[in-house]
This record gives structure tokens, C-alpha cells and sequence, in this order.
């Protein structure tokens, strides 16, 4: 026989690389990331542009704090929304894609360690959509400071505050496609993996109520609700906000989203280990 | 070396597989051969661990596949040509798995120019595929490790004439060299030119592991077709030589027990003229049809 290849040992790091091979040479990566990140950069900047214009008509007390109204334009609800949407279904494809492609068959006969296999699919797609948040929310930042800078309300990073805002709204998008891994992973079903994603990051939060304490807590479980707690520069002391009868820290936020990223991986990891495919 | 034993597999109330046990050696082309849904895909799928048996084992060269942690270089696989991505070209699919596996870039290009992809094709979206480039894309994929043990389930479907020659060719080239090759087919007929040994199964249970020559006699005995005008008189001088004769029509026998060269110098001694004298030989579709009869799944005409 003649077996001119030497057998070399495995590595981990060659995993790595060949499922960024993988996404790289997906046209549809450059679709989705790219429109999605222009989408959501000018959506930040139209509500910048909203307040640049209104603001010879605010009060006196909303000038007095536009600080917080600057670090909302920075990165709005609005935004965050279509960041958790499109960062869960991009995350949720790169394994649904695989399995409803059939491809995933030939990609565990040539890697049978389902687990390291899946560890660094998780890796490769974390690091691309922290990349991914960062550039958005630090557009987001400099383009929605640079319109309110027209009025003088423009902040800089080193704001008490700012770098949070930017931190966690970029880290919201590996914690949502890690989720949408992780619910791949269980579902293996497109349409199916992304209702349950829709309802568990986005309909979820507005659907639990904060009125008793147990709900406040799964309230306040909720991937969504961290961001916008950490993105609430000035939680508990705004005018015109009703104060949360549970309120939640900061830390709190933090940990919600580490919690998610990582019991979503664990699941993913677990669930294409032990299934026929 | 392939070693199935006592492999069963249970879905739900449906057996696929059930106790099945086979051995598949090197250095032969070895068919795989059972009616649709007779099991073959999921022993397949057992063999790479994809699929968990219920029990017994599946190993190639003596270790469960799914210990390996890469499997490029032990076997290569061709389970199903649409078994890709269609929106990766075929050299990023061939890179990505190569990458995985540590293999150089440049077997890719390797394999790429012996399965005829080389090119403009190697540079297109695999969508765009017709199935006879995928099952060729599906069979560079298969070679990439250069292993020892190779897998194809139904290669053949959707090729055209010049790639039914060259896969044929290919299998007896990777035989010759050494190694185990095991190729699945529902069709007889495929096999008859390409295997050296076959392993038929139905409903999931062996039916028979042996070479392709003794399998077709297995088949209905070689029989000899005799056309002449005096068929009644001919019936008797060869019954007393000891052949078994069957009238077909009024000029037609179907003669079993005597070769074609005997039953001409009968003829020729008793002065019979004949019209017709041919051997119809055993023939593998034949005996598959047979073998496997009672055990087709989904049989034309039979209620569900």
C-alpha cells in the first residue's frame, strides 16, 4: 500500500482552522454580518440624529442629564434588538447548516471528536461575533457622539459609564450566537431553532413582569434585560423612571451573560456528542 | 479490515439491522449488496459511528472509528455525494476538511485532478453540482487521508458511462494497492463488473458473504435453450442421457444437466436438425433476485 502521508498527530489548533475555512468561504457570512452591521450602526446614528434635532426644544431637567440620553443614543434598544436577531440566527446557522445540509455527516467521519469538534466551532464563531460586536458598538459610539458633538453633547470613551455601554453591547452578540448554538445544537431544525431563539432572547423579556419577586428574578435572568441593565448608566436615579421594586447590579448583568455563553456551550458540546446523525 | 459483529440496530419498533456479522478483507473490492431499505446505509453509518449500534460492534482495522479523534487518514468515506455544503466550491470544502485532519493544501489539488475536478469546477459553488460531479467531489473527499479502508454507499448513482468505467478502474486500482474497499450498491448488475467478493444482506440480516463466482451458482443452474423441429424425439434421446428437459413451447426445450457441447453431438447423432442451441449462464441478477425475494421491503404490487 502505499500510504505517502505520515500520519501527524491532532491538533486542536487545526480545528480552529478549518472552521474558519468553513465560515470564510460561506458567501452568506459576508451577507449577513455585514448588512446586519451596517443596519444596526445607522439605526444608532438616526436616533442621535433624532435627538441632535429635538434638542433646542428639551427642558432644562433633560438637559441637565443628557449624559444618559447621549449613552442610549449610543447603543438603543432598537439596535440591540436586530443585534440579538441576527447574531442568534448567524450562530444558530453555522450548526443547522451543517446538519440540515447533511454535510455534518461528513464532517464527523473525518473528525470523530464530536466534542473537540464543536468546542471549536463554538470558539471560532465566538471570537468572529466579538469581533463583530465591537466594530458595531464602536461605530455605534463614535458616529452617535460624533452628531451629538453638534450640539456639545457628544461624550468620550472615558466617560464614567461609556465603556460599558460599548463593552456589553458588544458582548451581546457572542452571548446571543452562542445561544443560538446551543438551541441548534438541541433542535437541529432551522425554522424551529430560530422561533424558540426569537421567543427565548427577544419575547421573553418584555413577557415577564417585575411586579413579583420570582418573576423579577427570571426577569432579570434574561440575556436581554442584563444588556439593558448595563447599559443604564444611571439605573435607579433618572427622572421620569419608575425605580424596580428587585433591582439589579451590575455585576449581576455580567454574570448573566457569562452564565448563558457557557451553559449554552455546554449544551451544544453534549447534545451533538451523544446523537445519531 | 472491516470486522462487523453482531450488529443490531433498533429504531423505534423497526429493526434495521439485526445481528448482523460480516468480515470485509484487504485487497479486494468487496460489494455490499441488499434491496432498498435493507439496512446497508445504516451499517455504514455504524461502521463511522455516526449512527450508536443498539449492539454488538462495528470496528475497522480492530478500533471503534469514533476512538480515532481524526478520521481522514483510517477511512475514507463516501456516504452520500449530498453530503455538503452547496454553498462552499468544492476547493474550500476539500481544504476545510483537509485542514481538520492536518493534511497539506496541496492534496487537495491532488485529489481535485484524479477525480477530474480540477479547474474551473474545483472553483464553482458545490450548489451548481450535477450528482455525477458530487458523487467525484464525495470520492476526492474519500481519498483526501489516503487510508487504508474505504467506504462508498451507491457511487454509481448518477454517473454517466466514462464515470462508471473510471470508478470501476479506481476501486480495482485501491484494491490492488492494498486496501479494503467496500462499496454498496441495490443493483446486482453494478457489482457484477466492479467487486471481487460480496457481502448481501435483507431486512437487515446477512444473506450471504462469499465471492461473486460462488454466489452465481448459487443462482438457477446453467441452462441450455434447444430450438429444433423434432423437440418430442430430442426430449428423449437427451432424458436418456440423464438431463432434465422442460418443454417451453413446441419447438423449444430448456435443457439442465447436459453441457451445450453434449447435447449438440446427441443432436448430431440421432440427425435431429437444430435451430437454436444456447447457453443462458447463471446470472447474478438472478440469483440476487432470488436470494433476496423474500426479504424486499417494498415490493411492487404488494399491498402496504
Amino acid at each position: 500500500m502505499t500510504t505517502a502521508l505520515a500520519l501527524p498527530a491532532a491538533r486542536f489548533t487545526d480545528l480552529l482552522a478549518a472552521e474558519w475555512i468553513k465560515l470564510r468561504s460561506l458567501r452568506s457570512t459576508y451577507w449577513a454580518l455585514g448588512s446586519s452591521a451596517l443596519g444596526i450602526i445607522f439605526f444608532n446614528a438616526n436616533a442621535a440624529r433624532a435627538d441632535y434635532t429635538n434638542y433646542p426644544h428639551y427642558n432644562g431637567v433633560v438637559r441637565a442629564h443628557f449624559t444618559s440620553w447621549a449613552l442610549r443614543d449610543a447603543f438603543t434598544q432598537g439596535a440591540a434588538l436586530i443585534l440579538v436577531l441576527a447574531a442568534a440566527s448567524i450562530g444558530a446557522i453555522t450548526i443547522v447548516g451543517e446538519y440540515s445540509t447533511g454535510l455534518i455527516r461528513t464532517t464527523f467521519a473525518a473528525v470523530p471528536d464530536r466534542r473537540a469538534l464543536t468546542t471549536a466551532k463554538m470558539l471560532v464563531v465566538t471570537a468572529v461575533m466579538t469581533v463583530y460586536g465591537a466594530v458595531i458598538a464602536g461605530a455605534s459610539f463614535i458616529a452617535t457622539q460624533a452628531i451629538l458633538d453638534g450640539r456639545g453633547q457628544g461624550l468620550s470613551i472615558g466617560h464614567p459609564g461609556a465603556l460599558r455601554v460599548v463593552a456589553a453591547s458588544a458582548l451581546l452578540a457572542p452571548v446571543s450566537a452562542l445561544v443560538g448554538m446551543g438551541l441548534a445544537a438541541l433542535i437541529r431544525h432551522s425554522a424551529t431553532t430560530m422561533v424558540l431563539s426569537v421567543f427565548l432572547l427577544l419575547l421573553l423579556p418584555s413577557f415577564v413582569t417585575e411586579r413579583y419577586h420570582w418573576t423579577a428574578c427570571v426577569r432579570n435572568a434574561l440575556p436581554f434585560n442584563a444588556w439593558a441593565r448595563l447599559v443604564n448608566i444611571e439605573y435607579g436615579h433618572e427622572p421620569y423612571t419608575l425605580v424596580s421594586r428587585y433591582p439589579t447590579t451590575v455585576a449581576g448583568g455580567w454574570v448573566v451573560f457569562a452564565v448563558w455563553a457557557s451553559v449554552a456551550a455546554v449544551v451544544a458540546v453534549v447534545a451533538v456528542d451523544r446523537r445519531d446523525v | 479490515m472491516i470486522e462487523v459483529s453482531q450488529l443490531t440496530k433498533r429504531y423505534g419498533g423497526t429493526m434495521a439491522v439485526r445481528d448482523l456479522s460480516f468480515t470485509v478483507r484487504p485487497g479486494h473490492v468487496t460489494g455490499f449488496l441488499g434491496p432498498n431499505g435493507a439496512g446497508k446505509t445504516t451499517t455504514l453509518r455504524m461502521l463511522l459511528g455516526l449512527v450508536e449500534p443498539t449492539s454488538g460492534t462495528a470496528t475497522v482495522s480492530g478500533h471503534s472509528f469514533r476512538r480515532h479523534p481524526r478520521g481522514l487518514h483510517h477511512v475514507g468515506a463516501l456516504l452520500d455525494a449530498g453530503d455538503v455544503h452547496g454553498g462552499r466550491t468544492a476547493r474550500a470544502h476539500l481544504q476545510a476538511l483537509a485542514r481538520s485532519n492536518r493534511i497539506p493544501a496541496r492534496r487537495v489539488e491532488e485529489v481535485l485532478i484524479e477525480v477530474g475536478l480540477a479547474g474551473a469546477a474545483a472553483r464553482r459553488r458545490i450548489g451548481g453540482y450535477s450528482l455525477g460531479m458530487k458523487q467525484r467531489l464525495g470520492i476526492a473527499t474519500a481519498l483526501l487521508g489516503d487510508p487504508p479502508v474505504l467506504l462508498f454507499d451507491e457511487p454509481l448513482n448518477g454517473l454517466d458511462p466514462e464515470g462508471v468505467l473510471w470508478v470501476r478502474g479506481l476501486f480495482r486500482k485501491l484494491a490492488a494497492e492494498g486496501r479494503t474497499v467496500f462499496v454498496s450498491s441495490h443493483l446486482m448488475s453494478e457489482m457484477e463488473n466492479t467487486a471481487d467478493e460480496l457481502i448481501v444482506i435483507g431486512r437487515g440480516e446477512l444473506i450471504a458473504a462469499e465471492s461473486l463466482t460462488a454466489f452465481a451458482e448459487r443462482g438457477t443452474r446453467p441452462a441450455v435453450t434447444v430450438r429444433t423441429p423434432d423437440a418430442g424425439a430430442l426430449a428423449d434421446a437427451l432424458s436418456a442421457e440423464g438431463a432434465a428437459v422442460a418443454p417451453y413451447d413446441e419447438e423449444t426445450l430448456k435443457v439442465t444437466g447436459l453441457s451445450s457441447d453434449r447435447i449438440g453431438e446427441i443432436a448430431f447423432e440421432h440427425r435431429f436438425l437444430l435451430r437454436e442451441l444456447a447457453t443462458q449462464t447463471a446470472s447474478l441478477e438472478a440469483a440476487f433476485m432470488e436470494l433476496t425475494a423474500d426479504s424486499v421491503e417494498y415490493l411492487a404490487g404488494e399491498p402496504r
